[in-house]
């Protein structure tokens, strides 16, 4: 469908020790599109990122980022590729001995020589892309939930990364804060001309603002395929989450004893 | 019958159990250990950075140094106080209390200055680094400023072990000069040592090299190892509240250990063809 892609993963497989987290994924990011990858908690979305970051390696299989083979990098070139990828975590992770600012401003001193006064421009510029210019001087312990995100956001694309992505950027966040960060995910990826990977289980604020979406589940991808299609889809388990079913292919209930055996119905205690 | 063959048979298992157990603890202890000296490999490789940029090492130092003057100063006084009116007590039986003076000095500087200072020193500034380091690592900073391609052993843990072992010698000199004040005060204000004896015999007994600079060796090497174990601790510590505060505890108690036995065999060392 994509010709150009900027993210590949051919036959990934990944475990935990002897307890595997991912089985065979094979999946693609076309450049400039907005992809997200769903599924419930602990199915292994962000085991995807951690992967295409670097931060491990596949026990089988390929991950290409920009043509490059992540896992054969060394630990320069890992670092050079690091340079231009964009994270926001689920949390923010903001540094918090460091002011927004600070924050902000943290990439531009480590990787760059410009001087302090193209920084102050630069940092402004972010910070006032996701409308936080004013909240320059805050430390982080004084911001709310949905603007540390924010925060988060600035100084992920601070260095105009070729490829942002987003672990859980939703979580936590109150209405106003969700169709503001899913905007800014939105607009800040076209404005730079990026790639962009969602990894979200919130379904209709994603489903508004991403071009594909794949569905993970238990390891595998078990759909894909636009929005439209997605909210179409009869397969069972896209239905499910689409819906928020509360039963279905994931079950409501954690694998148990029949329920009889375990109140020992049937007169076993008379 | 039945219970005693029981018994017996269940001996050797439960042998086999016990030597695994002992077996793994030892395996465990030793791998944490390989990971440590890694680590503490990695932070001489990454110290170049530190020094390059300085301010990053001067930072730390306010949090290290200057934050735990206020416990060693106030410390030191107290000990000093306290030499003072012990070794008076013991010197003047044998009529020799204008010794008071050499008898403080030298226990200041030779072991108690680099010693209870580092003990305060893991307590105070030691726990607050595992702390830091613990949360930083909790709340995925260390994870954030990786995938920044920015080394978290060379832009945090460097700089914090540097300014730990440059502290550590300076606060122990200021411990033992204060403790040194408080045996004057109690010796010589409080008691009426002779003030001329007092300052005059640590004059002559003090000696640098023998004393001065081997307590400055000492407090060194203390501050190598608590800062070493604090960053460790915190940069091994499990991502959770409960891990990060069993790691500020198990920072406090390796460190003082650590001190203690490292300060017998430097002592054992040092002072071996002595008297």
């Amino acid at each position: 469908m994509f010709s150009d892609n900027l993210v590949e993963f051919q036959n990934v497989s990944f475990a935990y020790g002897k307890r595997p987290i991912l089985k065979g994924i094979n999946m693609t990011v076309p450049r400039g599109k907005v992809v997200a990858i769903m599924g419930g908690s602990g199915c292994g979305k962000t085991t995807l990122l951690r992967l295409i970051g670097g931060q491990i390696r596949p026990s089988t299989g390929t991950v290409v980022v920009d043509e490059q083979k992540v896992h054969e990098l060394d630990a320069d070139g890992l670092y050079h590729m690091r340079r231009r990828m964009g994270m926001l975590f689920q949390f923010g992770a903001l540094f918090t001995d460091m002011s927004v600012y600070d924050n902000v401003a943290f990439q531009m001193r480590e990787h760059t020589d410009m001087p302090e006064s193209v920084i102050n421009d630069l940092v402004l510029m972010k910070l006032h892309a996701v409308g936080l210019r004013g909240a320059r001087d805050l430390m982080p312990s004084e911001l709310s939930g949905g603007m540390a995100r924010r925060v988060a956001l600035a100084r992920a694309v601070a260095l105009d990364p070729m490829l942002i992505m987003y672990d859980e950027p939703f979580a936590g966040l109150d209405p106003i804060s969700l169709g503001v960060i899913g905007n800014l995910i939105r607009r800040l990826n076209d404005a730079l001309g990026a790639t962009s990977i969602v990894v979200t289980h919130d379904v209709h604020e994603s489903l508004e603002i991403v071009d594909y979406v794949y569905f993970v589940s238990d390891g595998v991808i078990v759909a894909h395929g636009t929005p439209d299609e997605m909210r179409a889809s009869d397969k069972p388990f896209v239905h499910q989450f689409v819906h928020g079913e509360e039963d279905g292919p994931v079950p409501f209930h954690y694998p148990a004893n029949a329920y009889d055996a375990d109140l020992r119905l049937g007169g076993q205690h008379a | 019958m039945t219970p005693i063959c029981g018994w017996a048979g269940s001996m050797p298992s439960r042998l086999v159990k016990g030597v695994e157990r002992i077996g793994h603890r030892v395996i465990d202890a030793l791998w944490r250990l390989g990971v440590a000296s890694r680590f503490f490999v990695l932070i001489l490789l990454h110290s170049g950075s530190s020094f390059r940029r300085i301010h990053l090492v001067i930072k730390e130092l306010f949090s290290t140094g200057v934050l735990s003057l206020i416990i060693i100063l106030v410390s030191g006084l107290f000990v000093g106080m306290v030499l003072g009116m012990q070794g008076y007590d013991t010197l003047q039986r044998y009529g020799s209390e204008e010794a008071l003076g050499v008898m403080v000095a030298l226990s200041l500087v030779r072991e108690l200055g680099p010693v209870v200072a580092a003990l305060l020193f893991a307590s105070r500034a030691g726990s607050a680094i595992t702390a830091e380091i613990g949360l930083m690592k909790a709340t995925e900073q260390l994870s954030a400023m990786e995938m920044m391609a920015v080394n978290p052993i060379a832009r945090v843990v460097a700089p914090r072990f540097w300014a730990g072992v440059i502290s550590m010698p300076l606060l122990a000199a200021m411990f033992s000069a204060m403790g040194v004040f408080g045996g004057y005060l109690v010796g010589v204000k409080l008691i009426g040592v002779d003030e001329g004896s007092f300052w005059s015999q640590m004059q002559s007994a003090v000696d640098f090299h023998q004393d001065i600079l081997n307590g400055i060796i000492k407090s060194f090497v203390f501050g190598v190892a608590v800062t070493a174990i604090a960053l460790f601790e915190g940069y091994d510590a499990p991502p959770t509240a409960e891990g990060v505060s069993g790691a500020t505890t198990r920072t406090v108690v390796t460190s003082s250990l650590a001190i203690l036995a490292l300060d017998f065999m430097l002592t054992a060392f040092m002072f071996r063809g002595e008297g």
